[in-house]
């Protein structure tokens, strides 16, 4: 997958100035690559090659367009599955809950929450559980490969929450809900992004780890102990949801308000006129 | 990292990168309810197989101690029709048939002769509740050797008195933990909770562990549409946990 995610220098056409360098890591370089095309005039510096696509097409340098490739194919092809997997798993885990929608013991049961029919999926308890048992293979699938891929790739650096970001969420939080001034786009993602992106990673962690633990508890006890028990675990696995279902709302309007060229990122990897610089 | 390029070439490059998405699109079918009724039934098919996979014959489920056992009003009677088929115990044998040498009716008192085990186990149903009870009973390991079964076949099939069915892998029936139980909480199993004799095992769900045994049968072939009253209509047939 690794040779997905260069821009295809290859196939870029010759009168780009240099081929862009293609991976993250590199980004020291991109500083050079801008002084070059913001000046282009020593044609006669100009190695021949170059110099000889500048002839074939003179008056075509001002219709470049900003691009970068913001997303690999394994991060586009995990966020979609992952997009599907997590919508049945909530839905069908909806169900499920409402057999027994409480963490407190059988005898009184207490009905903690009346989760509407209309919002799940599977008519029945029998039924959900047909859809959790077939998509959690989707989803630990997909977020194994989308884990794997991120460490190894490096790819983790545009979106991993670290301390550095610390300082610049709240100036995010006065830009979104106090209408505070926006505070300059410094990477693909901001300070806040990167919180709930990496919060996600958390939260997929624990439904997956707590979904091993209450689908197989006998031959998993170790793992249930890890979770203070089989009930704890199934109320982490029942946080794990609501960290999705607060993230997502925020996520969905976010990508309403900041466009198409923003979510047709998602789809084709490449975001047109990015507002970041480098 | 921000890239320059042409208008028409970034169109072509976003069009082909979109188009490596497509085996997403797949996923759609599940949107169908005829096509996805088969698919969800292939996947809890490959999670059963996965199971079967995962279960180890002689990994033990928690047991606990007796303080840890909810109270035995708070132990929840669960039937799926009648909770009380109203066996006669005086007249009760269990018949067992299939691939076994001795084949035949067998009373409770053979069954009580074997070596009795108690366990304090988890009891998990498929709804999310658990509790913790009190059993006692024989293994069904044991009963099986009495009878001269072939341990070799694939499935225990059992039925019961109020018409449940079940079927349960030869692997969970031999598990160290799987009992015919007769006792709970000290006391001989009342009405309830599947007199005179049910089936109690910590590996698997509440709904494997069928009450008010009638028949049990060692075979190597189950009946489709025949596999357990809840899997027939849905339920995972492992049920293992």
């Amino acid at each position: 997958m690794s040779n997905e995610e260069p821009v295809n220098p290859e196939e870029r056409r010759e009168n780009d100035a240099k081929p862009a360098p293609a991976a993250p890591e590199a980004s020291e370089a991109a500083p050079v690559e801008q002084k070059e095309e913001v000046a282009p005039v020593p044609v006669a510096a100009m190695s021949e090659s170059a110099a000889a696509a500048a002839e074939a097409e003179p008056a075509e340098e001002p219709e470049l367009v900003r691009a970068a490739y913001e997303h690999p194919l394994a991060i586009r092809l995990t966020h979609w599955v992952n997009a599907i997997s997590l919508f049945v798993m909530v839905t069908s885990g909806l169900r499920i809950f409402r057999a027994f929608p409480s963490f407190g013991p059988k005898i009184p049961e207490q009905v903690l929450l009346d989760i509407p029919k209309a919002i799940t999926l599977g008519g029945w308890l029998g039924g959900a559980l047909q859809w959790h048992f077939t998509f959690m293979w989707f989803f630990a699938g997909s977020s194994i490969v989308y884990f794997v891929y991120q460490v190894f790739s490096g790819h983790y650096r545009t979106m991993l929450f670290t301390p550095r970001d610390i300082p610049g969420v709240w100036p995010m939080v006065r830009h979104y809900f106090l209408f505070g001034p926006k505070p300059a786009a410094t990477g693909q993602y901001n300070p806040l992004q990167k919180l709930a992106y990496t919060s996600t990673i958390g939260f997929g962690m624990l439904s997956l780890l707590t979904g091993i633990v209450l689908y197989k508890p006998a031959q998993f006890a170790w793992l249930a102990f890890v979770f203070g028990g089989f009930h704890l675990t199934r109320l982490w696995h029942f946080a794990a949801m609501c960290g999705f279902l607060a993230f997502i709302p925020g996520h969905l309007l976010m990508v309403a308000l900041h466009g198409w060229a923003n979510f047709y990122s998602m789809l084709s990897g490449w975001k047109r006129e990015p507002e970041y610089q480098e | 990292m921000i890239t320059r390029l042409e208008d028409k070439e970034l169109k072509r490059q976003s069009r082909r990168q979109l188009l490596r998405l497509a085996p997403v699109a797949a996923l759609g079918v599940f949107a169908f309810p005829k096509i996805s009724d088969r698919l969800v039934m292939t996947g809890v098919a490959f999670s059963d197989w996965a199971s079967g996979k995962l279960f180890r014959g002689q990994h033990l489920a928690q047991t606990f101690s007796n303080s840890e056992v909810v109270p035995f009003e708070k132990f929840p009677y669960n039937g799926y029709d009648v909770l009380d088929p109203e066996v006669d115990l005086e007249k009760w044998t269990l018949t067992v048939e299939g691939d076994v040498q001795h084949p035949g009716e067998y009373k409770l008192g053979q069954i009580q002769a074997l070596a009795k085990v108690e366990q304090n186990t988890r009891h998990v149903c498929v709804e999310g509740w658990d509790v913790i009870g009190a059993f006692g009973g024989a293994r069904v390991s044991d009963f099986l050797t009495l009878v001269g079964a072939n341990t070799g076949a694939r499935f225990l099939e059992v039925e019961c008195a109020d018409d449940y069915y079940e079927s349960i892998d030869m692997a969970s029936a031999l598990h160290p933990q799987s009992l015919f139980c007769y006792e709970m909480y000290g006391q001989p199993l009342d009405r309830k909770h599947g007199a005179p004799l049910r089936l109690q095992m910590p590996t698997k769900l509440g709904y494997k562990q069928a009450k008010y045994l009638d028949t049990i049968r060692v075979t190597n072939v189950l009946k489709p549409g025949k596999t357990g009253y809840w899997e027939d209509q849905g339920y995972s047939w492992f049920g293992g946990l």
